[in-house]
């Protein structure tokens, strides 16, 4: 079902647009010409976020730091096995993927862990990923509580996670 | 930011130093080139969105979204200007389908809206990074077909569960922002 709403939409809109009398096809064309300037002007911030991931992982920290998490997560109801994963999706998006793919082929697809890790990557976006970009456009440099609440309101989502596949 | 960033290096650094000092570079050009590919995936994905997009504000439908939004969108965001409005409900509609990145060029452009010239975040941005962020959507399209890729019996099964731990977590956002807009004023 899912599969078929966004081409559907964009069929719809389509026909709307030419019953509309509008020149779909310019403002195609006029709309697309901005892509490049905001890949450009987001670059910088796609990659400075990256470089810092690749170092959270590869140097061990973020095992380290899931280790040292995970007691006060368990108390939440969040189980060890995916307090790494908690805590990546909080910077990455596609990251957290691989470490959910692994705890697919660790404990296998259809199990809670599995499940709760599915709940816990599909609930929620890298809340550093998105104020790096979304602010790339202006020249705010002090996001205030933005980063403090994203964190809070993805863990909250994932206690919710663990609990709600408990149940159902 | 400035201080988790460069936390994350030094710790990563000084780690990598004592174990494998060959990987430090290694993986930090990684990093930069991962960045590379995505953008040039993004770069794709943004032209098709932002022609779709355009399309969507020449027929006057982002009004249209905007007016069925706007009760909503006063109580979260308080008064904006017309333009931001259509932007946030551009965005809102994305977000709710689940269009991933496509949510993003939408979302900027309602960041830039509310930027008045002030290096600090008012709380009105702060509710479109968090509204982003807890990203609300009706089906998790991508890990519906990561458990399918896998071989789940039942790949939809976390359909439900995904949507009430979303909503938790979007409500949960959107009163924390509430409550810390009381307690710090914009500045």
């Amino acid at each position: 079902m899912s599969k078929y709403i966004l081409p559907v939409l964009i069929f719809s809109l389509i026909l709307y647009s030419l019953f509309k009398r509008n020149n779909t096809y310019n403002s195609f064309v006029v709309g697309a010409k901005g892509a490049f300037d905001l890949v450009l002007t987001s670059f910088p911030y796609i990659a400075v976020i990256f470089i810092a991931i690749e170092i959270f992982n590869v140097s061990g920290l973020s095992v380290l730091f899931a280790d040292f998490v995970s007691p006060f997560f368990e108390l939440f109801g969040i189980p060890k096995e995916l307090s790494q994963l908690v805590i990546l999706k909080n910077f990455t998006g596609c990251g957290s993927l691989a470490v959910l793919e692994n705890i697919f082929s660790t404990y296998g697809v259809d199990s809670y862990l599995a499940r709760a890790g599915c709940c816990i990557a599909g609930c929620s976006e890298a809340i550093f990923y998105v104020t790096a970009v979304y602010f790339s456009k202006t020249d705010v440099s002090k996001f205030r509580y933005a980063i403090p609440v994203g964190i809070l309101a993805n863990f909250i989502g994932a206690i919710a996670s663990c609990w709600i596949c408990r149940l159902i | 930011m400035n201080i988790v960033w460069s936390g994350v290096m030094l710790v990563g650094i000084g780690l990598l130093a004592i174990n494998n000092v060959d990987l430090a570079m290694e993986c930090m050009f990684a990093g930069s080139s991962k960045a590379i590919s995505l953008a040039f995936k993004l770069w794709g994905i943004y032209t098709l969105w932002l022609g779709i997009l355009k399309i969507v504000e020449d027929t006057g439908l982002d009004k249209k979204l905007a007016k069925l939004f706007s009760p909503l969108i006063k109580l979260l965001f308080g008064k904006t200007d017309d333009y931001t409005q259509n932007q946030i409900a551009v965005n809102l509609t994305s977000n709710l389908l689940g269009m991933g990145n496509a949510s993003t060029p939408s979302g900027m452009n309602a960041i830039s809206g509310l930027y008045r010239g002030s290096k600090y975040a008012t709380s009105a941005m702060i509710m479109v990074i968090i509204l982003n962020s807890t990203s609300l959507q009706l089906i998790p399209t991508t890990v519906i077909g990561l458990r399918v890729t896998a071989g789940s019996v039942s790949a939809s099964d976390i359909i439900l569960p995904t949507l009430i731990a979303t909503i938790v977590s979007t409500v949960a956002g959107v009163l924390l922002v509430k409550v810390c807009g009381k307690l710090f004023k914009d500045k």
